[in-house]
């Protein structure tokens, strides 16, 4: 069975324990004149904000778009966020620590996120194992993020994973390798086995006459 | 039995694009809707008895109807957070014919006189998402959305709004709370979302594969539509079926089907050799079932007078050679996970439910702890903003309720090993 990551103090959020320092000046939001932003990221960021009403609503994409700038949400990415958004870092900071995508812990750019599901299905199948076996595969590299992911909805190929948004699948503990080496070779993760490729299971039965 | 609405030529090649559907008489509904007057596609809705698709099973065309009338901003969003452990239904629906959304969502938007839609789909969809985008601005060149669809006086935007990992998010006010740029914490009910929900406007919140029915139902009409399935579920569902089983996938029936017709086959039963235990009639939150349960008619109204839901439609088989403690410890893994910890019973409660298990698992535990366990679940219960922690409580109560033996069995033997332990440890 896979442990959720949780922090010594027991909570998933960092600096839970931490108490606050009643010095400090209130947070503010980020000054234009001083803070960097580089064009491209302020354009994406501004682009979500037309979209809807209330600009606070282009927070998730621009954290995302900040994120894939950054490798995740550190302090100078949420600085830029929140200096484009008009909000505080500290506004930033209570999505990113909700939100699982969102990495919250230093990881360099251009990271590959690997989620191995291990939910039920999943792990009916056998994924408490290949999550095992991806850790093992990445080993020490600092440029994958391997997560034990709750239930990705691809159970109809079961046990899979999600490879930098990709879903492969069915997955053996002996594929991880090869999932690692292709991320680091810049190829497409293992074609014949993308869920993109899969023909539904509902046509495969009517053709076989089962329905 | 079986009839293809939603799934009809799913594989078709090109289907995902506009031409692809157009060919197959796409988007041909969308004016014959836009003839009729807004409370005529409204009374259809109604009419066809469609229920909602994405857990909770409430009448469509009555939901859409008690937006409040007159000039206002009002809100349609689709909820394409699929997350509910066991369903998969919708990310097909969507990666394969997502035209077909986008004109149920026009129609539905027409008749509930929204201008502003908004899907919002799960962050870890991403290339689902690329496909609903891609579509989202075919329609949109073809003149099916923006200012003036078809000539019409109907107006209509619409963003893809991608989530970024939160189960909870699934849940209809936590979602609004998400496309507001917040953390997914649900609301206090009432106010309703169709009163007040997406920045304080009347909203409707439709699941994809509730929306994905519409424009079958204009076209076919609503007395057509009641024909599928059986009295109050109607229509045809699209039924994701998983775990042990030989042909995992998205089967498309009509209402009513034989459960065991179903699971045994279309989606081909237990692997050789195994039998099936229990297994989820609507995903991981809803209780479980046995093998004795196989004969039930799978409709909303059979899965909840056997003690259990329809949910979602997402059925995952568990045979023989699994534990139910395992299961059940995923469950509740699951839900301490998601909780959003805005209330204290679900917070609390899955947390604690998770330990007792463990405890179970480690040979410390006491009969006295599955009392307490089911206790913990009842108190649970409907004490919360929220259905999370009743998904995890519904679940675990009922494996307690139908497999105590098989967990007291458990506690002894491990309770026994872990004495075994000590002795060798203190000798």
């Amino acid at each position: 069975m896979t442990e959720i990551a949780r922090f010594s103090h027991g909570s998933r959020v960092p600096g839970w324990d931490e108490p606050v320092d009643l010095e400090l000046d209130p947070a503010e939001v980020p000054d234009p004149a001083t803070t960097d932003v580089p064009d491209d990221l302020r354009e994406e960021i501004e682009g979500y904000m037309t979209r809807y009403p209330d600009r606070h609503s282009a927070a998730l994409p621009a954290l995302t778009a900040a994120q894939h700038r950054h490798g995740w949400c550190s302090p100078e990415a949420l600085e830029q966020v929140a200096c484009v958004m008009r909000v505080t870092p500290g506004y930033l900071a209570a999505l990113a620590t909700f939100y699982d995508m969102l990495r919250v812990e230093p990881a360099p750019p251009g990271t590959h996120a690997i989620y191995v599901c291990t939910n039920i299905s999943c792990s009916l199948n056998g994924a408490d194992a290949l999550y095992d076996a991806m850790r093992e595969a990445a080993g020490d590299d600092e440029a994958f993020d391997v997560r034990a992911f709750e239930c990705l909805g691809a159970c109809d190929i079961a046990p899979m994973a999600s490879v930098d948004g990709t879903y492969v699948g069915p997955l053996a503990p002996a594929d991880c390798v090869r999932i690692v080496e292709q991320c680091r070779a810049g190829e497409e993760v293992l074609p014949e086995r993308q869920l993109a490729r899969r023909r539904a299971a509902d046509s495969v039965a009517r053709e076989a006459g089962l329905k | 039995v079986s009839s293809d609405l939603l799934f009809e030529g799913i594989d078709e090649p090109g289907l995902a694009t506009l031409d692809g559907y157009r060919r197959r008489g796409g988007y041909e509904t969308l004016p014959k809707a836009l003839r009729m007057s807004r409370d005529e596609v409204l009374n259809e809705l109604i009419e066809s008895e469609l229920r909602g698709r994405g857990g909770a099973g409430f009448s469509m065309g009555k939901k859409a109807s008690f937006l409040p009338k007159g000039d206002m901003d009002k809100y349609l969003v689709c909820n394409a957070d699929e997350s509910e452990p066991g369903a998969f239904k919708d990310r097909e629906l969507m990666q394969k014919n997502p035209h077909q959304l986008i004109e149920g969502l026009i129609i539905a938007a027409y008749a509930a006189a929204v201008t502003r839609a908004f899907i919002f789909i799960r962050g870890e969809y991403a290339e689902v998402a690329d496909i609903l985008e891609r579509a989202a601005e075919e329609a949109k060149e073809a003149g099916y959305l923006g200012e003036r669809v078809l000539n019409s006086d109907h107006n209509l935007i619409l963003w893809v709004h991608r989530g970024a990992g939160a189960y909870i998010c699934g849940e209809e006010t936590a979602l609004l709370d998400a496309l507001e740029g917040k953390r997914g914490n649900p609301r206090l009910k009432p106010p309703f979302p169709a009163n007040q929900g997406l920045y304080q406007g009347p909203t409707l919140i439709n699941n994809v594969e509730t929306l994905s029915n519409v424009p079958h139902i204009i076209a076919m009409g609503a007395a057509d539509y009641v024909k599928l399935g059986v009295p109050n579920s109607t229509g045809t569902k699209v039924v994701s079926v998983s775990g042990n089983v030989q042909r995992p996938g998205n089967y498309e029936v009509e209402l009513g089907i034989s459960s065991r017709e179903l699971i045994c086959g279309l989606a081909g039963g237990p692997p050789a050799g195994r039998e099936i235990k229990f297994w989820f009639p609507g995903g991981s939150s809803s209780p479980v079932l046995t093998a004795d349960d196989l004969d039930l008619p799978y409709d909303f109204d059979s899965m909840a007078k056997a003690g259990s839901m329809l949910g979602s439609g997402s059925i995952i088989v568990v045979d023989d050679s699994n534990d139910v403690l395992d299961v059940a410890l995923k469950v509740a893994k699951f839900y301490r996970h998601e909780s959003c910890g805005k209330c204290t019973p679900c917070r609390e409660g899955t947390n604690w439910t998770v330990k007792m298990l463990e405890r179970i698992q480690r040979g410390e535990a006491t009969p006295m702890d599955l009392d307490i366990m089911a206790s913990v679940q009842e108190r649970i219960i409907g004490h919360c903003l929220c259905v999370l922690g009743d998904s995890m409580a519904m679940p675990i109560g009922s494996m307690i309720a139908k497999f105590r033996e098989e967990f007291e069995a458990h506690m002894e033997s491990a309770r026994d090993a872990a004495d075994r332990a000590a002795i060798e440890a203190a000798a």
